[in-house]
């Protein structure tokens, strides 16, 4: 039994969390959701109260396995009796069909990929609501506790619970039924889980605040996710890798962007060196293959956008026409302000800085970009390359109002410190 | 070399702990083990079942039985490390860097050599 020598592996307790959620729902039925994920916490707990004493078993997946099973059956069994004794309790769970323990009782590990996928569709049903996805998915597939959920969204923890209560109660409400959609309708609910996917990564991608491991762990966990629907003959579609593709190249950058402590580096100032190139290359082939559709969707043209900069092995090697070109295509398609930004950044790479600063003056009062601090610290930069120190300053403060984080706080006064 | 019981007394985990800080907890506790190990002494240890136990008090004649020793402290001892040791102070070093004090108290016993 005992192995001290054995350490165990990265995020082991987060991973096989979700693979038994996954697993035991499937068993026991959604509506059981909350049961499974009971029981899976408390089969972790009794690891933490034995493996210090005993020592780390030989196959601890198998382990937790065991106990969160066997858990999972004494609170059935439990709960079985208690509808006999009590016919308040009865009448109430008369119409509750208690799931067969027999598929439980087997010793054997289940197929893995095809549990969490269908635990992945069931936190992103349509029927939970939209702004609850991401959380649910991340608590259930992904193994993340409430605190971690919160402190990546820079949320109250409470704000999360609800959220959280009411996504579990749409799922009992709705009868959603745990597994793979049916054929039909697996277009739609495909798009929910991208879409999720997507904001999942941009929580953690976006480096603007909060706990910078935990926010790291979510845009890894979206990666995950959308690698294994990448693996699965079912879901694997050019939109699937599109997506993976943006989540790869955007990560790839990730060991570059912030220093130890804690200060952002813009892309121009990143050492390129320290980009993961095992993620480029990953990244560049599941582009590749997201080609292979006749559809351009918005994912398609941000990871040929992120690809463009992770081809050139500098700043001044950039391909600024073709990007101006991709932010053209797709502003066509979302409208977005955020892109028209961005777009105005990469015109002023090729027309100097005056041309951007006049691209950007056309979207200067959208209002999603009110509280949005790049904006200014992007026209900051601009005047300061245009040489208009004074304007370029006063930008700069304007920024350092609206600016979210430490990082970010500290970056900007460090700018506006290289101007006097 | 004499033999030393260490008793863990809990105080208790956070709530809402995740996934990823129930393994810490348990890396920590296999790494102070392993340290203790590499230095060539022995260390065994036991899990005890929860609850309170009994404490049994022979009272002329008459065998009282209760519930205990720690009932009314509601605190419990999650388990015992037996190791070797030269003396007391020994056995304080060993314990200084144990993730149990971030989580409870231990009590240090020797076991009286034959």
């Amino acid at each position: 039994m005992a192995n001290d020598a054995l350490a165990l592996v990265d995020h082991l307790f987060r991973r096989q969390a979700g693979q038994m959620v996954a697993t035991l729902t499937r068993t026991l039925g959604s509506r059981h959701l909350t049961l499974a994920e009971d029981a899976v916490q408390e089969a972790l707990l009794t690891a933490m109260q034995q493996w210090p004493f005993r020592g780390v078993p030989d196959n601890p997946e198998a382990w937790l396995f065991r106990v969160a099973r066997n858990r999972a059956l004494d609170r059935l069994r439990h709960g079985k009796m208690a509808a006999d004794k009590e016919p308040a309790i009865a009448r109430e769970s008369a119409t509750v069909e208690w799931p067969s323990v027999a598929p439980l009782l087997r010793e054997e590990l289940p197929a893995v990929e095809d549990d969490q996928l269908g635990l992945l569709f069931l936190t992103c049903h349509p029927a939970v609501p939209a702004d609850a996805r991401v959380a649910l998915a991340l608590k259930l597939a992904g193994g993340f506790s409430v605190g971690e959920i919160a402190r990546a969204f820079l949320s109250q923890e409470s704000t999360i619970a609800q959220r959280l209560v009411r996504a579990k109660r749409a799922l009992r409400d709705g009868n959603i039924s745990f597994g793979m959609p049916e054929p039909h309708e697996l277009a739609e609910r495909l798009d929910s889980v991208i879409d999720a996917l997507y904001l999942m990564f941009n929580e953690g991608y976006a480096a603007t605040a909060g706990d910078q491991l935990v926010r790291d762990a979510v845009a890894f966990e979206a990666i995950r996710l959308a690698r294994m629907l990448a693996a699965h003959p079912a879901t694997v579609c050019p939109r699937v890798y599109a997506l993976l593709a943006l989540m790869l190249l955007h990560a790839a950058r990730f060991p570059a962007r912030v220093d130890s402590e804690g200060t952002l580096f813009l892309l121009r100032e990143q050492d390129r060196g320290k980009w993961d190139r095992a993620a480029i290359a990953e990244g560049m082939r599941a582009l590749d293959a997201a080609a292979a559709g006749d559809t351009v969707t918005a994912l398609h043209l941000e990871a040929g956008i992120a690809a463009c900069h992770a081809a050139v092995p500098s700043w001044e090697a950039t391909d600024w026409p073709r990007i101006v070109e991709l932010y053209d295509e797709l502003f066509a398609l979302t409208a977005s302000p955020v892109v028209a930004v961005n777009r105005a950044i990469a015109v002023s790479r090729i027309e100097g800085p005056l041309a951007g600063l006049a691209a950007l003056e056309a979207i200067e009062n959208a209002a999603a970009l009110e509280r949005y601090p790049l904006l200014p610290a992007i026209q900051a930069e601009l005047w300061r390359e245009a040489g208009d120190l004074e304007r370029a300053a006063a930008c700069y403060r304007v920024a350092l109002g609206l600016a979210r984080s430490s990082p970010e706080h500290r970056w900007l006064t460090s700018r506006l410190s290289l101007l006097v | 070399m004499k033999k030393f019981i260490m008793l863990l007394h809990d105080a208790g985990f956070p709530d809402d702990i995740s996934p990823d800080q129930i393994q810490a907890i348990i890396q920590r506790y296999v790494a102070w083990r392993q340290k203790i190990q590499a230095n060539g002494r022995k260390v065994d240890g036991h899990k005890l079942t929860d609850g309170e136990g009994r404490v049994m008090r022979g009272a002329s004649g008459a065998t009282k039985v209760t519930d205990g020793p720690y009932a009314e402290a509601r605190e419990v001892i999650g388990g015992l490390f037996i190791v070797e040791a030269n003396n007391y102070d020994e056995v304080v070093e060993l314990s200084k860097d144990c993730p149990h004090l971030d989580f409870g108290s231990i009590e240090i016993r020797e076991v009286q050599p034959t």
